[in-house]
């Protein structure tokens, strides 16, 4: 009998981190409502009522601002995807990714203005992302290989520089312009009529979508159904047992990097096509990462809809909450974003479950 | 020949456990003392003091703070910059209520601010692991960074938005602002940068840097051995915010005599400390030492040194080429040796002790 009396009341654990957090959260909003009420300033009312109010009285300007949210949410995403591939197959975490970017449309851009036609710049492109590949591999993986984890992502950061100065020193400082008409890419601008209000849509925004989600799918194809793909799985789900099946391990990096330039290079092109071409860019690389820690490092799902969601939370904050704290906040936004979310799931949205074990 | 231990014999156990328990490393450890205090600022020039010497110090007591977190704890860092930047102007701000606090105490006291704010960041460190906690710390970067730049009361309203550094005296002798003396400023910062050395040395030889190492090394079977990771860790993350924190405020104060914060404390000076870090040696006091000065000298080497060697080198080529060159230097160490400076330190060492047999 006395183990009736010991039961837990109404079988609510109160130490379940879910409960707890489920509390917390009710006990703020009730606050917040109290607040509301007893507000004479008004600051509470700025914060949590002004910008819904805002939101449902002009809903083109929503649409709008989600609008633009979900394409830079697609360009972080195609970053972060980059890092997930390197970091799936190889185990690094590539610092490198963002001033890949940068690098390949560089050197698309640069071997147009030697008088290279638009699309055999591509191509030529591409071949040097593969010698890239093909360098780092022999150059900086294969020395360094079994050696701790941070020692790898410190050699990511050297290749950052070296790539960095190398295309200054290649191709110059200053800003360039894609070359999006060469490319064939749209341009201009579709207005379209909603809730009483215009919202536009940039033709490459629209086309910068397309071109991710095929990418995406054909990643998704490449990994699901072909040899390579399977091997690039095999190598990412335990090395050793890669290599004892007798899978190359530095064949498969080559492989992996060159995808990850690829990637970096579609990326390159359409971020080019919206801003110019500059190492400018590279800060705005760094917002890559809250989205790799908010979908999880292995994961490309993960890396997309992290990116959607960033993006899109970070274009409502900055435009309904921005103003209120002096405006700017973009720069910080997207890493609380992504914290608020890694304090649940510390191992990121979709990413594999941490175990561990003495 | 001359580094020999034989006949050194210890007969108590604080003899043995002795930071530098070979005479010759005492007496090596007092002669670079010897010539930090008044070698130098006996022979270098007004221009060695001010750009090679002051910078060099400063770097390496924020990488002593870096490697507090990241080397004796496990915990990546990718803020300390933003930390420095809050000791910085915390400094300006107490100097601006105290005029008559003696400067070296304010920026002592400039750390305990940052400690604060770091402990704030280091929070999420108690869920967050490894490369996620790094760039979580990103948060606390472009955060801080971010305020720096848009609440005026930080900088007092001034029109240029940066930090402009008063003159503050002590016996007076000025220590800052612009009549100080590169030789004041020098030794200023030696002291500090010596204090605080002996005392990170303490710490992390003593019981504090043992839960720390072993936070490190496993944090479940440290939990499990009744070390406490939430003391343990945020205790990591004030100290180290603590050294980081005094160093922002000596280079605003000793070294730049004023800036603002988008120029001085970005995202790259938090990377280089973490360069500092790993090409000094994870876990290593003297390696922090190396790192920075391997790191903060490598530019100045290359721009006046390449030159010097015939290499003809123009304005902006010279800096593309110098990226490149820190670049693959970088790449380079790493795969000659990725425990960094300081185990090439040990290695030297134990060479120089079985000389002139190989061992």
């Amino acid at each position: 009998m006395s183990d009736a009396t010991l039961r837990p009341i109404a079988g609510i654990n109160f130490n379940s981190f879910r409960v707890r957090a489920a509390l917390i959260l009710a006990a703020v909003l009730l606050l917040g409502i109290i607040g509301i009420r007893f507000d004479s300033s008004g600051t509470l009312h700025k914060i949590f009522v002004d910008p819904f109010d805002q939101m449902v009285s002009a809903p083109d300007l929503l649409v709008q601002t989600i609008w633009e949210g979900l394409v830079s949410g697609v360009l972080y995403a195609l970053i972060a995807l980059g890092f997930v591939l390197i970091f799936k197959a190889s185990g690094v975490f590539n610092f490198a990714q963002g001033i890949m970017v940068v690098f390949a449309a560089l050197t698309l851009v640069g071997l147009y203005e030697k008088g290279v036609p638009a699309f055999l710049a591509v191509i030529l492109t591409l071949g040097v992302m593969f010698v890239l590949a093909v360098a780092i591999e022999r150059v900086v993986l294969r020395p360094l290989v079994n050696q701790p984890d941070i020692i790898l992502f410190m050699a990511t950061f050297g290749i950052t520089y070296f790539l960095i100065g190398l295309g200054e020193t290649v191709f110059g400082g200053n800003p360039k312009q894609m070359i999006t008409d060469q490319l064939h890419l749209p341009r201009g601008a579709i207005e379209l009529k909603l809730f009483g209000g215009f919202v536009s849509l940039q033709k490459i925004d629209i086309a910068a979508a397309i071109i991710a989600s095929l990418m995406i799918a054909v990643l998704a194809v490449f990994f699901q159904y072909t040899r390579i793909g399977r091997a690039l799985r095999a190598v990412a789900d335990s090395h050793k047992a890669a290599l004892s099946v007798g899978i190359s391990l530095n064949q498969i990096w080559v492989i992996v990097w060159f995808t990850a330039g690829i990637v970096a290079l579609i990326t390159g092109i359409m971020w080019g096509a919206r801003s110019d071409v500059s190492f400018a860019l590279e800060i705005v690389a760094l917002k890559a990462l809250p989205v790799l820690i908010l979908g999880g490092f292995t994961s490309i799902p993960g890396a997309i809809i992290g990116g959607l969601i960033i993006g899109i939370g970070e274009k409502l904050g900055e435009f309904y909450w921005g103003p209120l704290i002096g405006g700017g906040i973009e720069s910080w936004l997207a890493y609380f974003i992504a914290l608020g979310f890694l304090l649940f799931r510390p191992q990121g949205l979709f990413g594999d479950k941490i175990i561990e074990r003495i | 020949m001359f580094y020999r231990e034989a006949g050194q014999f210890k007969s108590t156990y604080q003899a043995d456990m002795a930071v530098f328990p070979i005479k010759q490393d005492r007496i090596g450890l007092a002669i670079i003392l010897g010539i930090a205090f008044i070698g130098i600022p006996l022979v270098g020039g007004d221009f060695f003091i001010s750009s090679v010497m002051i910078p060099f110090l400063v770097f390496s007591l924020a990488a002593i703070g870096l490697n507090i977190l990241t080397g004796y704890t496990g915990l990546i860092s990718l803020g300390t910059a933003a930390f420095m930047g809050v000791g910085a102007y915390a400094c300006y701000k107490l100097t601006t209520f105290f005029p008559d606090v003696n400067i070296i105490v304010l920026i002592l006291v400039s750390g305990l601010f940052s400690a604060a704010i770091g402990v704030l960041f280091g929070l999420p460190s108690l869920r967050i692991k490894g490369f996620y906690l790094a760039v979580a710390t990103l948060a606390a970067q472009f955060f801080l960074q971010w305020a720096f730049v848009r609440v005026p009361w930080l900088f007092n309203y001034n029109a240029s938005g940066a930090i402009e550094v008063p003159q503050r005296t002590l016996f007076d002798i000025s220590l800052t602002g612009a009549s100080a003396t590169p030789e004041t400023r020098y030794f200023v910062c030696l002291v500090l940068v010596v204090v605080l050395t002996w005392f990170a040395s303490n710490l992390v030889h003593g019981k504090i840097g043992r839960s720390w190492m072993a936070v490190r090394d496993m944090d479940i079977a440290a939990e499990l051995m009744g070390i406490k990771l939430l003391n343990a860790k945020l205790l990591a993350f004030a100290v180290s915010s603590f050294y980081a924190g005094v160093a922002g405020a000596m280079m605003i104060f000793l070294w730049y005599g004023g800036g603002e914060a988008n120029d001085v404390f970005t995202i790259r000076l938090s990377f280089n400390i973490l360069f500092m870090v790993i090409i000094g040696g994870l876990g290593s006091l003297i390696g922090s030492f190396l790192g920075a000065a391997f790191i903060a000298s490598l530019p100045t080497i290359m721009k006046f040194g390449l030159p010097a060697l015939g290499v003809p080198l123009s304005g902006a080529t010279a800096e593309h080429v110098t990226f490149m060159l820190v670049g693959a230097l970088i790449i380079l160490f790493l795969i000659v040796e990725p425990h960094g400076l300081a185990r090439l330190w040990q290695i030297g060492k134990q060479k120089l002790r079985t000389w002139p047999f190989p061992y």
